[in-house]
């Protein structure tokens, strides 16, 4: 390897420590939440997730929960659409909606000053959204526009044919925005509907960042969100990838093919999961030095990235991966990560490797936690993810326990080159599909 | 109701909160420092002033190419050696460039700064290149282009219309390069670059985050002091853009496209130093005109009433050494051709011009400009790159610091006198980007 051992040894010293206060804060009302209190910039960074997102899509509604996600922001109770921007604007503050597979997510920042009407702006938004038919008409044209443009982007047609292949009937294995037709179908029922079924307070996590005490989160929760449904609608139950070895490839006229790969991984609670986050991270983390990067791009100059990582959803759990490179280079870059792939299920990491990676890891961890709308993101990620805030003092040292057995073991486990699907989006010279 | 409530936060609303504080080493290298001493983080960041805008001719490509190669190795570390190490500390690193810069950054625990500052002043001075590793990087590069540049037609068509906008600056030229050029830059073209560049008194290193600014002055002097300034370093006079007499158009076809647009970009003032009230009101102009959100005046009469658009906006950015730009667009709803989105576009336009801003809108803007400087001091990152850019392109600290307040002072007469002149079809390049096949059933 390229690392002088010198200089990094000579220098490691130790990694800063995550120092976040997290409390727990029960409202009156039964809402909880995690607080950061933050008062030296007077705002708030608040976080809502309610489970489920667009997998909640009855059948035939594909594109419901995205679709009313959308239209949260365009009309509330007296005001429209437009009147309610305005009335958002006034105060500075900033309210963003997402639906995901997994989650409708709520993103919103007030100024201490202007809370008490931020938040009752904000509640008129979750509870009485008007989805009128003139906000549903343009909301709808613009959903649409993005699934015509989805349907032209390589990357994008990479990750749907893999879903496809991954997860069939499955909500995952079809996009959460829906089809052309299945957009163009929904009807204001479905979109109340989805509303009802998606944003309701046994799905609910919540966190917050800033310029505010527990007794004032409490009653502030309990405000915004004690008019929302208590049960929505049932969750989809857990899927296994049904990923094979092969590949297919999906024949798209552009200068560059698009790979995307991945096989079955390991759930979060799986006792192995910090020794398999370890050794994919050698594989194909972030930074230059993975393998992934060595092979692909340093040495032969074939992509300009190469990853991969563990992608744990709700419901399902992958290895997936991703580069870029020429047609004229693809087969090359296949048998590079098919060789990559069958050299760790065999060999596993070195110690080197192992000691550069854990270093590395519990070093970046504290870095994340920077600035308060990206720690309340985090935050409310942990509680979905079932994690107690004890484990930020705690997750590093998981990642210090893994040893090298127990991370060839894992190394041996995990990557399965009989189980790895890489999907090829372009024309690739010498890339066929296998089956 | 909200109108009054609006004006008494403006009123409350503090103006600057960040410590930032300055010094220059003898060798002229300006150091900045921000502090934010929320989370025990650094940023480390070192700003080159100069940038793609100062590629020779013929060698498009090469101030971004010296950037990749900026992580191969120098006398003391190996190639690679730069990010594995910053990567040992837990820390991440990488860089950019743009056309009036190249920034190299490294985010890392507060107390690695020392290493950092070791580190870049080393590659600051003395770096080496093997012609191995210049024709890999090369092919990185071309995969670069590949996939950010010839894979995406907007980003085509985008450059497209940037060449057609400068008539002779080289704001005209791709950041990353023509392919053919790339094709042909070599490790000698990226030596004299470097050589003549990468020096303390063409840089401006800024520190973000949980530290001391003496601190970071003792560090600073220790590791960059010593470097030598390139002597005859001549101002930054780039070939001068002349009168633009004519509207240029383009129509770009491409069979890759599935939602088409029309973009209209016009020559603008950028932020002159000492003298930002002409690019503020620009600023106020284009916030106005197509900001994010359904008020601005793009949204309201091209989606709400008249439901042509899908999406309407305005942009300007002046922040730039020569030239700004000012950037109008629509993405029509099907149905509605580019040529009706484009006249529905100059009618709102010509009635803005007519009409005026409404005074309430202007209020509402001005609250969220003020807001929008306490949730700035939310990211150390973000602030460390805007004190970056600013700086690079000419601007200084007092700048920097006076711009919320040039904002804020703008008035209803300055948008329009802004207006009026920037929107001037002689210097403005409007493009279609279509779909390969509704050009052909045009014809």
């Amino acid at each position: 390897m390229f690392l002088r051992a010198t200089l990094a040894l000579l220098l490691l010293a130790l990694p800063a420590r995550a120092e976040v206060q997290v409390q727990t804060v029960t409202s009156p009302g039964g809402v909880t939440a995690w607080l950061v209190e933050e008062p030296s910039i007077p705002f708030v960074a608040l976080e809502l997730r309610f489970r489920g997102g667009t997998s909640l899509d009855a059948p035939g509604k594909r594109g419901a929960v995205n679709l009313m996600t959308g239209l949260i922001e365009e009309g509330a109770g007296d005001l429209d659409a437009q009147a309610f921007a305005e009335a958002r604007d006034a105060l500075a503050a900033d309210f963003r909606f997402g639906a995901s597979r997994d989650a409708v997510s709520v993103s919103a920042r007030f100024l201490t000053e202007t809370r008490d009407q931020a938040i009752d702006l904000l509640r008129q938004a979750l509870i009485a959204p008007r989805f009128d038919d003139a906000a549903v008409a343009r909301v709808r044209a613009q959903v649409l526009a993005g699934i015509r443009s989805d349907a032209r982007d390589p990357d994008v047609l990479a990750s749907r044919q893999m879903d496809a292949i991954a997860y069939g009937d499955h909500p995952y294995g079809t996009p959460g925005d829906g089809s052309e037709e299945s957009v163009a179908a929904l009807t204001r029922d479905d979109i109340l509907a989805a509303h009802r079924g998606a944003l309701a307070r046994d799905r609910l996590y919540v966190a917050a960042v800033g310029d505010i005490s527990a007794a004032d989160l409490g009653l502030l929760l309990d405000r915004l969100l004690a008019d929302l449904p208590a049960i929505g609608a049932p969750l989809p139950g857990p899927v296994v990838p049904a990923l094979t070895a092969g590949v297919t490839v999906v024949d798209y006229p552009t200068p560059q093919a698009v790979a995307a790969f991945a096989q079955p991984g390991l759930p979060l609670d799986d006792p192995d999961y910090f020794a398999a986050y370890l050794v994919t991270e050698v594989m194909g983390g972030g930074g230059f030095g993975s393998r992934l990067m060595t092979e692909l791009r340093e040495r032969r100059g074939l992509t300009y990235g190469a990853n991969a990582w563990l992608a744990n959803a709700d419901l399902s759990a992958e290895l997936a991966g991703r580069f870029a490179t020429s047609n004229a280079t693809a087969a090359q870059a296949v048998d590079l990560l098919r060789a990559e792939w069958a050299r760790m299920a065999e060999q596993g990491i070195t110690a080197e490797e192992l000691e550069r990676t854990r270093t590395y890891l519990t070093g970046a961890y504290p870095l994340r936690f920077d600035g308060n709308a990206q720690i309340a993101r985090i935050l409310v990620g942990m509680q979905m993810d079932g994690r107690t805030p004890d484990y930020i003092a705690t997750r590093n040292d998981r990642v210090n326990a893994v040893t090298l057995d127990q991370a060839n073991r894992v190394a041996a486990r995990l990557f399965r080159p009989d189980a790895l699907r890489i999907v090829v989006v372009g024309q690739p010279e010498g890339v066929g599909s296998t089956n | 109701m909200f109108r009054s409530l609006a004006l008494a936060l403006t009123v409350a609303l503090p103006a600057h909160a960040q410590q930032v504080t300055d010094f220059t080493l003898d060798n002229g290298l300006q150091v900045v420092v921000i502090e934010d001493h929320r989370a025990p983080v650094a940023t480390h960041m070192v700003w080159y002033r100069v940038g793609a805008a100062d590629d020779p001719r013929g060698k498009s490509g090469i101030a971004h190419f010296l950037e990749h190669l900026m992580f191969k190795g120098t006398a003391t570390l190996a190639p690679g050696e730069f990010s594995a190490t910053v990567e040992a500390q837990g820390g991440s690193d990488n860089a950019f460039t743009s056309w009036d810069y190249t920034a190299y950054f490294q985010r890392v625990a507060a107390d690695r700064l020392d290493l950092m500052m070791r580190m870049e002043a080393d590659r600051m001075r003395n770096l080496r290149l093997t012609e191995e590793e210049v024709a890999t990087e090369r092919n990185v590069i071309l995969e670069e282009r590949n996939q950010r540049t010839d894979s995406d037609p907007g980003a085509l068509f985008s450059e497209q219309r940037r060449a057609a906008q400068f008539l002779n600056h080289p704001y005209g030229l791709p950041i990353i390069g023509w392919r053919h050029e790339i094709q042909g830059l070599t490790r000698q073209d990226a030596l004299d670059f470097y050589g003549r560049y990468y020096a303390p008194n063409n840089a401006i290193v800024v520190v973000a985050g949980d530290v001391d600014p003496r601190a970071v002055r003792d560090l600073a002097r220790a590791h960059y002091g010593a470097l030598a300034p390139t002597p005859d370093l001549a101002p930054r006079v780039r070939p001068v853009e002349p009168p633009q007499l004519a509207e240029r158009r383009l129509t770009m076809a491409d069979p890759r496209v599935a939602q088409p647009y029309v973009v209209r970009s016009y020559l603008a003032p950028a932020r002159e130093p000492g003298a930002q009230d002409r690019a503020a009101a620009l600023t106020v102009l284009a916030q106005l005109l197509g900001g994010s959100g359904p008020t601005s005046v793009l949204a309201r009469a091209l989606q709400f009433d008249r439901q042509v658009a899908i999406q309407a906006g305005a942009f300007y950015d002046g922040t730039a050494v020569d030239h700004g730009s000012f950037v109008v667009s629509v993405v029509p709803v099907p149905g509605v051709s580019l040529d009706q989105a484009e006249a529905a576009l100059d009618q709102v336009l010509a009635e803005f011009l007519d009409r005026g801003p409404d005074p309430a809108a202007l209020d509402r803007l001005k609250i969220q400009l003020r807001a929008q400087d306490i949730y700035s001091r939310d990211s150390a990152d973000r602030l460390a790159r805007r004190y970056g850019e600013a700086l690079t392109v000419g601007l200084t600290l007092d700048d920097i610091a006076d711009w919320p307040d040039r904002l804020q002072a703008v008035t209803a007469e300055d948008v329009m006198a802004a207006a009026r002149e920037v929107l001037d079809r002689n210097r403005s390049v409007t493009g279609h980007l279509t779909r390969a096949d509704d050009a052909k059933e045009a014809l």
